[in-house]
């Protein structure tokens, strides 16, 4: 992996396939936990570290494990989501005993991250059939690859998060009609980002 | 009074308690596989079959499963039944709308609405209910992805289920908005349709 792909990868995950716009990913928190700058950016960051273990585990599982011993189609989905939920669980307990702090910013979005499609989603797509660029690199290639994948997803990801609290915050003193009032301008609002983001189809 | 309570049990899920329209869960797959009827009345099917056969499992198993590891215990059994539907899927769908579902199938093991109907319907009651209760809620899901993806499909690719609607010998045809087959369509026509449902209820019930 040079510097170049790297590059490459964070523009695709971050602006050209990002996860919410593009994706459709990720949606319950963002329609749920944007109602704050604050605990938007907050989700953000947890997805964004969960996003990244989860990546790393799950492709590291697929390559050495499921394609091995030929279990993708019967093993991959329960696989995926017991490994994601065992994470979630992990880190809670690490960061709640080494880093109260941060436990204190973060904890209530942890839990809420297993059932997040996003993390489920990234390492879904890492390892699809379709990515067949990701399945002719080297394990360990593949792997920084995967990760980092993961993390920027994550960024894509936070970056959706506060750009859209910035624009509900707005909204929350905005006379909109009562029948569009919530999550129905909500989703309007991210037609329209999404549609900005459509510039960006094709540049990688 | 049993029976309308059961009948109850089912009708909630259609439209009181519609899984996108009023509790807005289970969204991802909503916008992602609207884009033509044929991909929203798979996925629908798919996550009616998922959802009755978890709400069962979830029922019968409630007394044996602990309270403390009942959400593992629930994604476990749920990622069974989605493993299933993949491989009948796969076996029994033509490819390409397997390959515009992609990875849509396995992701309904983290759709909202299964957990959500397992953990605040289906640990507490029993197996009838369970079962109507999952029909409901999901036959409401698919519903609204049917309506979404008629919306979609009739205005952005000017079909309908593939075929034009627009008959041949008519002098003007209908050019596709096809912004609306692509993902911002997907959200604007969702706030729309999502805005009418509130008015609508709002008009009925008052």
């Amino acid at each position: 992996m040079d510097i170049a792909q790297l590059l490459t990868i964070a523009f695709a995950a971050i602006f050209v396939s990002n996860v919410v716009l593009a994706k459709f990913l990720g949606l319950c928190p963002f329609m749920g936990v944007t109602q704050k700058i604050k605990s938007a950016v907050g989700m953000g960051a947890a997805v964004t570290f969960v996003m990244f273990l989860a990546s790393f585990a799950t492709f590291l599982l697929y390559r050495t494990l499921l394609v091995p011993y030929d279990l993708v189609l019967p093993l991959k989905t329960p696989m995926f989501i017991l490994v994601i939920a065992a994470l979630v669980q992990l880190v809670e307990l690490f960061m709640r005993a080494r880093m109260p702090r941060l436990y204190d910013a973060l904890g209530i979005y942890l839990p809420l991250i297993t059932t997040n499609c996003a993390v489920m989603g990234v390492a879904l797509l890492n390892t699809a059939g379709a990515s067949a660029q990701m399945q002719s690199l080297s394990l360990l290639a593949g792997l920084v690859a995967a990760s980092w994948w993961g993390v920027c997803s994550g960024v894509g990801f936070t970056m959706a998060m506060l750009l859209m609290s910035a624009i509900r915050e707005r909204l929350a003193r905005a006379d909109v009609p009562e029948p569009l009032q919530g999550v129905p301008i909500a989703l309007i609002c991210t037609g329209l980002m999404a549609m900005a983001f459509l510039g960006f189809t094709g540049m990688v | 009074m049993a029976e309308t309570s059961l009948r109850k049990e089912f009708s909630k899920g259609l439209i009181a308690q519609n899984a996108i329209f009023v509790l807005v869960v289970g969204l991802c797959p909503t916008l992602a596989v609207s884009a033509s009827l044929k991909n929203a009345v798979a996925m629908g099917m798919a996550v009616i079959a998922v959802l009755a056969c978890a709400n069962c499992l979830v029922s019968v198993l409630r007394r044996f499963i602990p309270a403390q590891v009942r959400i593992p215990c629930f994604i476990v059994i749920i990622g069974s039944f989605v493993t299933m539907v993949e491989i009948i899927f796969k076996g029994e769908l033509p490819p390409e709308i397997n390959a515009s579902l992609g990875i849509f199938i396995p992701l309904i093991v983290v759709n909202c609405i299964i957990l959500y109907r397992a953990e605040s319907f289906a640990y507490k009651n029993g197996i009838v209910r369970s079962l109507l209760d999952a029909l409901g809620a999901g036959l409401g899901f698919a519903l609204a992805i049917c309506l979404l993806a008629t919306v979609r499909e009739v205005l952005g690719s000017g079909t309908i289920w593939g075929y034009p609607w627009t008959p041949t010998s008519w002098p003007v045809r209908y050019v596709p908005a096809a912004i609306l087959v692509q993902a911002p369509g997907a959200f604007l026509v969702l706030g729309l349709l999502m805005g009418l449902f509130k008015w609508l209820r709002r008009k009925l019930t008052t």
